[in-house]
């Protein structure tokens, strides 16, 4: 349990928030982040504006409203006045409001033109909101790959202490150069998500069947991180955004780096696994991909998420057990994911199903090699 | 006191009619969309071709494709190429490739979106698979293009078109002899 | 007008039935506005015991007393319950009891659907409430059910939800109807439209509102049946449908619905204060056009609730400046209440101190949804606890208080006993502490990332959760006080005068009538000069 004088002194700190922004400007539990483009620095210091414009007004009536009843308490004697209306005070105080407002529009109307840029740009990712992870395809390099969160499930079910980017952390992050003008092609391949991450300023909405683009600029190397905003099913706190900005030299590298690797991939399929390995491999896709819904323990959360373990496809039906991987099922949960998971990948993580918990013992016990998904693929008819 | 049935009939024709203006929002809505660009939505093939159009106010701009293909869709969806620098004007054919691996056959609805939105309305396609709904037997791969032209009037700030298009599978929304019939 | 004889003999019967019957076939406006009430005290529990089951959740990182799929139950089903089941109802509630009395009408215009429109409420939250019990379990959707989450992606338990959010819309409809009919025909002679008592004018405003919007909802959830079961596509992409098509035809609805929840509020307010500042409201013709504008303008501000759903600048623009105009007419309301009080004789009766709090918290809320009205802004507070800490501060301390206020100005008249004062100011310190201990800090978590519906949330967010959570239980057990003093007030409540306040027979008719008033309030109708 935290000490109570931390939590007070934050509070206070909190309240302090309506203190000069610069003295305050990194302080980001409690306020909003300046965040670190051109862009979102605008942004925050419109919020400062408007915030302290209201601030400022709510002193005035406040200031009159309790002045009025202190002053005018009956206790006192106060004699009510029977004055009803008064036109011309009516007139004043809608037009004082209306040159506020008016005043709060125009730099409001200046950062929003700004923040909608259509011009090219010089990086182009799509991103794709999935349940319950993000994708990322490199439109220039063909790079592609999936986002899941990293942090383990026995954190969430506070079976172990939790660490410093608790659910603000995945497996493998964004990464784009800095000083680059970055677009995204943001769309959505179930239920409407959201891209945000808070120092970019960028907030754009995935919907299913429609592109949504944002850009962004990031002048900083660091490590950014964001979430999903849009209610999208049982996992929506468990996918976050995490970008990962760094030097065009290092960037580069990485790019060149994430080529090879995936070509690596390819040529695993022609590598000779043993069980151990698969295994070994599936059980790292197993956690990455599919406890979200199957859990650790392979029991599922039926009846939405079936159990894995004593099923009867899993431990014996090997066909049908990658035909699922391959193509989901219609009308469930279970997506396709055949465009998501390499065959090496799909081999060992079937693999580790049929081995793991009691489907071991219990089932068949058969490895499937990549090379059985590769000739899935190719296969016509069965 | 006045007669209450007069009030209680306009007011339920009031009700009446907003839950019709309720359904009546629908087409409003596609209407407003194409006027504003909302959504990148487009409209059917357009008949604008490269003869008709003046050299002067060509320019160069980006055009990029993505493809995806929404939740459990199988086939494989990809264009031959993810972005393409064109003249603005001039006709221009980009290939997709569908592929259908699964062992069933089954029925494809491409749907086709602009960003940004109000670009939309300058992107005039001639030829797309979006246009009808695609039926492909099991292991059946097929290459259909797109062909389209932009128009040079489109806004100078608007330096590229992306074009996402997004693969559903509609097999089950449709009955047995409709498959047939495609 | 204390001592009407009743002379009419046309009545059959003079009081009311005895027994559960009475309750069932009662078509009595103060018997149907007694039933409102108890119904949405008894939902403002239960919604309020789901709140406590997400706070308790949110009490520190990490999953520890519900799943997600639990979670997202609870705060769709909180959301729907306060909305539809305790709000809407304790303000018709009100409109039932006061319309009447405040016009100088014996009854409702339209008396036996005026018992139609409330016995149907009980069978809507009756289907809603037992989806939690059904094996695939209730909506989790969130309240505003956006497509295709609550389409394609829901769980079958959501043709239920569909088939009660219809019964509700019928009940608010029908209550509609009625309250208009009764307040354009049975006024009292010489009570003309800008004569009328400002509670009565919120409602009629309000119904008129209803009426324009309910079945627009009542539209959407009928499309989502056709997409689920008759094969239609208006929300699903695939089909040549819309998702983002959802949710302007839901905030179409939605917005309007927002000011549904808070104008009543302001009639009540608008009274406690003339009554308490011994003072006629200041610029009574203005709070009408106020409330008139405030109303008009709900119909153009909708898609500010999707700024990031990828709208073009122009219509970004439009909606960010509708939105801000709103401001202009909300502001002069508040501006007249503090001219209100402005040179008055005032006391602090539990009322007024309700009403305070309203006039300043609500102005809070206000300033916070000002500050969402700007787009640039908003793209870093929507779906963030900043938009959670918004809309409870105008309805919680707002709307909710409103009718808390309304209760207490009006209970004394009601059951003819007065409340427990010094239980009510305690009740008032209470609920004004806690209220604020728990949303003030929401801006905080908001601003600094911590989205909404999320049933965990990263470390730097756990002390202000903790401290919300606090705040939160601290309000909900408050409530029980309340229900406490009512009782009280019912069963042992000193004697109340007719008058029941300083001078009241000036801020309107219903204090002309004995405390507790006749089963049939004007048999004969009153002049107003």
């Amino acid at each position: 349990m935290k000490s109570i004088s931390r939590v007070t002194r934050k509070f206070i700190y909190a309240l302090l928030f309506l203190a000069p922004t610069s003295v305050f400007s990194e302080a980001s539990d409690y306020n909003m982040p300046v965040g670190v483009t051109e862009v979102s620095k605008e942004i925050f210091d419109l919020h400062m504006l408007i915030m302290w414009i209201c601030v400022w007004i709510g002193v005035v009536v406040f200031g009159i409203m309790f002045y009025s009843l202190f002053k005018y308490r009956k206790s006192t004697g106060a004699k009510a006045s029977k004055i009803d209306d008064h036109f011309w005070l009516e007139i004043t105080w809608t037009v004082a409001a209306t040159l506020i407002l008016v005043g709060m529009a125009i730099p409001s109307t200046t950062v929003m033109i700004k923040a909608y840029d259509d011009r090219e740009g010089d990086i182009n990712i799509m991103v794709t909101g999935y349940q319950w992870k993000w994708q990322y395809k490199y439109l220039e390099d063909d790079i592609s790959f999936f986002s899941n969160l990293s942090t383990s499930q026995e954190q969430i079910d506070n079976d172990i202490p939790k660490g410093e980017f608790y659910l603000s952390e995945v497996d493998e992050p964004l990464v784009i150069p800095i000083n680059k003008r970055i677009r995204f092609l943001i769309t959505g391949n179930d239920v409407i998500h959201s891209w945000w991450v808070p120092d970019f300023a960028v907030k754009q909405d995935a919907v299913p069947g429609f592109i949504n683009t944002a850009w962004t600029n990031v002048p900083k190397p660091g490590i950014y991180r964001g979430a999903c905003t849009e209610l999208c099913g049982i996992k929506h706190a468990f996918m976050p955004v995490v970008v990962r900005a760094v030097e065009q030299e290092e960037y580069d590298a990485w790019v060149v780096e994430k080529i090879a690797l995936a070509e690596a991939e390819r040529l695993l399929n022609e590598k000779v696994w043993t069980k151990a390995e698969l295994v070994e491999r599936g059980e790292g896709v197993y956690l990455k991909n599919c406890v979200a819904c199957h859990q650790t323990n392979g029991q599922g959360l039926p009846p939405v998420f079936p159990a894995l373990v004593g099923s009867e496809i899993v431990m014996r039906d090997k066909t049908r057990n990658i035909e699922i991987l391959m193509e989901g099922v219609r009308g469930a949960a279970m997506q396709s994911f055949a465009n998501q998971l390499s065959e090496v990948d799909m081999a060992s993580v079937i693999t580790y199903t049929r081995q793991s918990w009691s489907n071991g013992k219990n089932g068949d016990g058969e490895i499937i090699i990549p090379q059985e998904i590769v000739d899935y693929k190719n296969k016509v008819d069965l | 006191m006045k007669d209450s049935k007069q009030t209680v009939k306009k007011l339920a024709l009031l009700t009446v009619g907003m839950f019709a203006f309720a359904f009546l929002l629908v087409p409003i809505y596609d209407v407003f969309c194409e006027i504003t660009g909302l959504n990148g939505k487009i409209e059917g093939p357009s008949t604008l071709s490269s003869v008709n159009i003046e050299e002067v106010d060509k320019r160069e701009m980006l055009i990029q494709f993505v493809t995806h293909n929404n939740e459990a869709m199988p086939w494989t969806f990809t264009s031959e190429i993810s972005q393409l620098r064109i003249k603005t004007g001039v006709q221009q054919s980009v290939m997709f490739v569908f592929e259908n691996k699964t062992s069933e056959d089954m029925v494809g609805q491409v749907i086709p979106s602009v960003s940004p939105g109000r670009g939309a309305e300058y992107f005039h396609k001639t030829e797309c698979f979006c246009f009808e709904q695609q039926k492909l037997l099991a292991g059946e791969r097929v290459e259909l293009p797109v062909v389209f032209i932009v128009d040079p009037n489109i806004p100078l700030d608007i330096g590229s078109l992306s074009l996402g298009y997004t693969l559903f599978d509609i097999t089950d929304q449709l009955s047995e002899n409709q498959i047939a019939a495609l | 007008m204390s001592t009407i004889v009743e002379t009419h003999d046309d009545h059959g019967h003079h009081g009311p039935a005895k027994g559960l019957t009475r309750w069932l076939y009662t078509t009595n406006h103060k018997d149907i506005g007694t039933l409102y009430l108890w119904f949405s005290f008894l939902m403002l529990f239960i919604g309020g015991a789901m709140a406590m089951v997400i706070r308790a959740e949110l009490f520190e990182p990490g999953l520890q007393i519900v799943q997600p799929e639990f979670f997202n139950q609870m705060t769709t089903n909180h959301g729907l319950i306060m909305v539809f089941g305790v709000i809407m109802p304790a303000f018709v509630g009100l409109a039932n009891w006061m319309i009447p009395m405040q016009i100088g009408a014996p009854d409702m215009a339209l008396p036996r659907l005026n018992n139609l429109s409330f016995w149907l409420l009980p069978m809507a939250f009756g289907i809603l409430i037992s989806t939690l019990f059904m094996p695939a379990g209730g909506p989790n959707f969130g309240w505003t059910f956006y497509a295709p989450l609550s389409t394609t992606y829901a769980p079958d338990t959501v043709t239920f939800f569909i088939f009660s959010v219809h019964v509700m819309g019928a009940s608010s409809i029908l209550g509609s109807i009625n309250i208009i009919t009764t307040i354009l025909n049975m006024r009292a002679p010489g009570m003309t439209l800008m004569k009328m008592p400002l509670f009565v004018w919120s409602w009629l405003i309000t119904a008129y509102l209803l009426i324009a919007v309910m079945p627009v909802l009542a539209g959407t959830v009928t499309m989502m049946l056709m997409d689920i079961h008759f094969g239609t596509s208006f929300f699903d992409a695939a089909g040549g449908g819309d998702p983002v098509l959802f949710q302007h035809i839901f905030w179409f609805f939605g917005h309007p619905e927002v000011y549904i929840m808070i104008l009543p509020a302001f009639g009540i307010v608008s009274h406690i204060i003339e009554t308490f500042s011994r003072k006629p409201i200041f610029g009574y013709s203005s709070m009408v056009y106020a409330l008139t504008s405030i109303a008009v303008l709900s119909f153009v501000v909708w898609a500010h609730h999707m700024f990031t759903v990828g709208m073009p600048l122009a219509g970004e623009l439009f909606f960010m400046y509708s939105t801000m105009l709103i401001a202009i007419p909300t502001g002069v309301k508040v501006f007249n209440w503090v001219a209100t009080m402005f040179r008055g004789s005032i006391s602090f009766e539990t009322p007024m101190l309700f009403a305070i709090a309203f006039v300043s918290l609500f102005t809070i809320g206000g300033f916070s949804g000002l500050m969402l009205a700007i787009v640039p802004a908003d793209f870093q507070y929507h779906d963030t606890y900043f938009v959670v800490a918004h809309f409870h501060y105008v309805l919680v301390p707002g709307s909710l208080f409103g009718i808390i206020a309304g209760v207490y100005y009006w209970l004394p008249k009601w059951t003819g006993n007065m409340y427990d004062e010094t239980l009510g100011k305690l009740h008032f310190w209470l609920s004004f502490f806690s209220v604020n201990l728990t949303f003030f800090p929401m801006h905080f978590v908001g601003l600094a990332g911590m989205p909404r519906r999320y049933p965990d949330y990263a470390l730097q967010f756990a002390d202000f959760n903790a401290i919300v959570s606090v705040g939160a239980f601290i309000f909900g057990f408050t409530q029980l006080l309340l229900l406490f003093i009512v009782i009280k007030s019912i069963r042992t409540g000193k004697k109340a005068s007719d008058e029941v306040w300083e001078d009241t027979k000036d801020w309107g008719l219903e204090w002309t009538l004995d405390s507790p008033p006749p089963y049939h309030s004007f048999t004969v109708q009153p002049e107003v000069k």
